[in-house]
């Protein structure tokens, strides 16, 4: 009886189904560093025992069939976005062992944001970034890594830091960042470096089934095809010209301190998500109209502008919210929605007790204007027999129009008198629902809660409404 | 009372909680932005992800991981957004891969403006990323169908191993309208058997990579075959008085709702006008339009763009009636008089 002291690890398939040609020896050149490297993620994920639990994200790059080889998830990612796929693969599958393994055009090139975010993020996820210097599925272009002189077959006479810059150092890039945990450079050049390389590839797995926070090992790796020097001459070649740029060493490990990541939260899901999301679901058979309109007004189409600050936005939106309380089709929209940020304002309100076509306001039956500038535009644009309210406060001209009833309120005046000169909006509602009893103020009071967010103007928004209806019961509007 | 006066936008988050979409990933843009601040504000209430990306090639990404997990998850955005995420789509629909990627469509092309327009049913409806693909298309035009568009989506998505895509434009996302939550269940939500989910039991391979030919052919066939069901079992649609219309109005979204005041205002004025709105773009209903080809005299499509629908609609009519149009771009959305006006000299 024998036992065998070396053998495949576990994490490997035994045969590589997924691959074309000899299923039982790898896609990549002789000679190459990929393989030992996948051997120590292999053999690290056997020891800790995680591969049951491993996802693999493989980039675009010589690595882009990884999930030939590991007996894992497996996940293929655009290219340089593994750690984007890394990241929204960990974000679902917490208890996840999830490997971003990439190459250096994948990550230091196409994939610099993504890498850079997901090390900021402090993202739970392990990432192997395989330093060539080069481009080899491609056929040897240069890589962000490629050394300064070095000869590619897109840097023909040498890469020139004058035309492609330096050297991307990502080591030194990533250990600046607060958030990650560990970040090794590592070389597979002879014994005692390839030992480390293996020892810093599982403690960055331990420290991420640890939940330590993110860790990055750089792999100098060799590329003799894309290079074109043996394997021999390859391994020289790290050792002379890549150690001296890309010193091997621990560039951050703050793992002894860093504390694990608190435990993903459970999904809730059922009836109490309608919590969450505030919905009071009622088995009630569809509302019906439960204030009716005096037929005059019935079907308003309203326009209310001024400037910004005199709240208009939010009377148009008090207007609809009372308007659906009582089971009317109501819409509000911004004049120009998200483009307001100052200015001057203006939106339109449906309150209709049939299915609003559409939303926009051209011919408005019920206009509020609170400035001057908004009369002098929407005035020409009314209904004929149409309600204009005009805050003389802030208008010092008369209505044009001769056909229309016109209703002048000193909006902001009451309001200034009230203490604070805001809820001119809040008087013009009350003027207006007064007038047209378009809407009853019980309504309009049991509504602020939902169109005032603080609580605690919804007395002095109140007591504005009942001026503006005060003013046009006593001055016989 | 179920009943809440919401933003088109905030009725997409809603919809998606209640469709138990677990994870949301996005980049914030105007005129979409209130999506992602939905969604960063209920997601972790209901213990679900919520990242704020560093890109929407970014955001895009992590819906291809955490989608190959086999959970529902989305991502929205506007134009400018989308075209950034068409690389990602591209693979998402290539892996087969569900997930709901909301677009609320602004002014282009370039940096246009943050004005609605609907300049981006080309980029959303013929694919807009590399390969033989497609995403179906729902196009809502209010805020209730920001919500139960969304929610369906998750389950056409789900149903088919494909993007799918909510159509919005920039109106409909910024419109306050009354939503009713009454009728939706809120789904559980779950990892599907075909995903990766770091476990013993699935470890499954999420790739859109065939280096044979003949595998790449066969991927496309099948993909092929996946999309004719689409096209059979998931068109939508509605018309309004369209049963004696001599001349069918076309329109989605937003314009569909101005149309529908058109055809009222029409009628009045003695003209048999109907409407026609494509609640799928993709897949178009066909059959419908083919009916409506054999008893209207004239179609009319009118789009806030420079006439992108309307390609599809002639295409399946085969010039057998004729096809008319009107478009807005530039953020100006089309009133009832200007569209109203031309239907009468239409017809």
């Amino acid at each position: 009886m024998y036992e065998p002291i070396l053998s495949k690890p576990k994490s490997f398939f035994e045969t590589y189904k997924e691959k074309t040609g000899d299923q039982t020896i790898t896609h990549y050149c002789p000679g190459c560093g990929h393989g030992i490297v996948h051997k120590y993620v292999a053999s690290a994920l056997d020891e800790l025992n995680l591969t049951d639990r491993a996802i693999f994200v493989s980039p675009v790059g010589c690595s882009v069939f990884g999930y030939y080889y590991f007996n894992t998830g497996n996940l293929q990612a655009a290219h340089g976005r593994a750690p984007a796929v890394a990241t929204g693969s960990k974000r679902v599958n917490p208890d996840s062992i999830v490997i971003s393994y990439q190459g250096d055009g994948d990550l230091a090139a196409i994939g610099t944001a993504e890498i850079i975010h997901a090390a900021n993020r402090g993202e739970l996820i392990t990432v192997i970034f395989i330093n060539n210097a080069i481009y080899g599925m491609t056929g040897g272009q240069m890589a962000p890594t490629t050394l300064v002189g070095q000869k590619t077959t897109t840097t023909p006479r040498g890469r020139d830091p004058h035309n492609e810059g330096y050297p991307v150092k990502m080591c030194e890039l990533i250990s600046q960042l607060n958030a990650p945990i560990y970040v090794e450079r590592v070389a597979l050049n002879n014994a005692a470096n390839r030992a480390k390389a293996k020892r810093a590839i599982k403690k960055a797995l331990k420290l991420q089934s640890e939940r330590k926070g993110f860790t990055f090992v750089e792999v100098l790796s060799q590329c003799p095809t894309g290079w074109k020097v043996d394997a021999p001459d390859a391994l020289k070649w790290i050792e002379e010209k890549m150690i001296p740029y890309y010193p091997v060493k621990v560039f951050k490990d703050t793992s002894n301190e860093a504390e694990p990541y608190p435990e993903a939260k459970e999904i809730i899901s059922g009836e109490k998500v309608f919590e969450i999301l505030g919905i009071k679901r009622d088995e009630k058979k569809e509302e019906t109209i439960k204030y009716e309109i005096p037929e005059k007004y019935k079907n308003p189409r309203i326009k209310i502008a001024g400037f910004g600050g005199q709240g208009v936005l939010l009377l148009g939106v008090a207007l609809a919210q009372v308007g659906m309380m009582e089971g009317y089709n109501v819409t509000w929209i911004p004049s120009y929605g998200p483009e307001m940020r100052g200015g001057t304002a203006n939106c339109s309100v449906n309150i209709s007790d049939s299915l609003i076509g559409s939303p926009v306001v051209e011919k408005p039956t019920i206009l509020v204007a609170m400035n001057k500038p908004s009369m002098e535009k929407f005035e020409k644009d009314m209904v004929s027999g149409g309600i204009l309210f005009y805050n003389t406060a802030m208008i010092d001209t008369e209505p044009q129009r001769d056909d229309i009833i016109k209703v002048p309120v000193p909006a902001t005046k009451i309001a200034s008198d009230l203490g604070n000169i805001r809820v001119g909006n809040m008087v013009m509602l009350g003027a207006i629902i007064e007038k047209t009893k378009l809407l009853p103020l019980e309504t309009v009071k049991s509504g602020f809660e939902y169109f005032i967010s603080r609580k605690n103007l919804i007395p002095l928004n109140e007591k504005a409404v009942e001026a503006g209806m005060n003013y046009i019961k006593e001055n016989n509007l | 009372m179920s009943k809440e006066l919401l933003k088109g936008n905030y009725a997409v988050i809603k919809g998606a909680l209640l469709a138990g979409c677990v994870a949301y990933f996005g980049y914030p843009i105007t005129p979409a932005s209130e999506i992602a601040e939905a969604a960063a504000y209920y997601f972790p209430l209901a213990g679900r992800t919520f990242v704020q990306a560093e890109s929407e090639i970014a955001s895009i990404n992590m819906v291809y991981g955490a989608a190959g997990a086999g959970v529902r998850c989305m991502t929205a955005s506007s134009g400018p957004g989308i075209s950034l995420k068409q690389e990602g789509i591209s693979y998402i629909a290539g892996s087969e891969l569900p997930c709901v990627i909301v677009d609320v469509m602004r002014g282009g092309p370039g940096l246009g403006n943050i004005a609605p327009e609907q300049g981006d049913y080309h980029q959303v409806v013929k694919g807009g990323g590399h390969g033989n693909y497609k995403c179906a298309v729902y196009a809502p035009n209010s805020a209730q169908e920001m919500c139960d568009l969304t929610y369906k989506a998750f389950e056409t998505a789900e149903k088919y191993r494909n993007p799918v895509f909510v159509l919005a434009d920039g109106f409909i996302g910024q419109m306050m309208e009354q939503v009713e939550f009454g009728k939706l269940d809120p789904v559980t939500p779950k990892k599907l058997d075909w995903g990766v989910h770091g476990t013993a039991d699935s470890k499954n391979l999420i790739n859109s990579i065939y280096l044979d030919p003949d595998e790449l052919e066969a991927h496309n066939r099948k993909l092929q075959e996946k999309y004719k069901k689409m096209e059979e079992n998931e068109a939508m649609f509605e018309t309004y008085k369209t049963e004696d219309a001599d001349i069918v109005l076309i329109g989605y979204g937003i314009t569909s709702r101005i149309l529908r005041t058109v055809v009222d205002e029409a009628r009045k004025a003695g003209i048999k006008a109907g409407l026609f709105r494509p609640i799928t773009l993709w897949p178009l209903a066909k059959d419908e339009l083919n009916k409506l080809k054999n008893s209207a005299k004239k179609f009319f499509v009118v789009e806030m763009s420079n006439g992108q629908l309307v390609e599809d609609i002639r295409l399946v009519v085969e010039g057998k009636i004729p096809v008319e149009f009107h478009g807005r771009m530039g953020g100006n959305v089309p009133t009832v008089d200007e569209v109203l006006e031309i239907t009468k000299k239409l017809s």
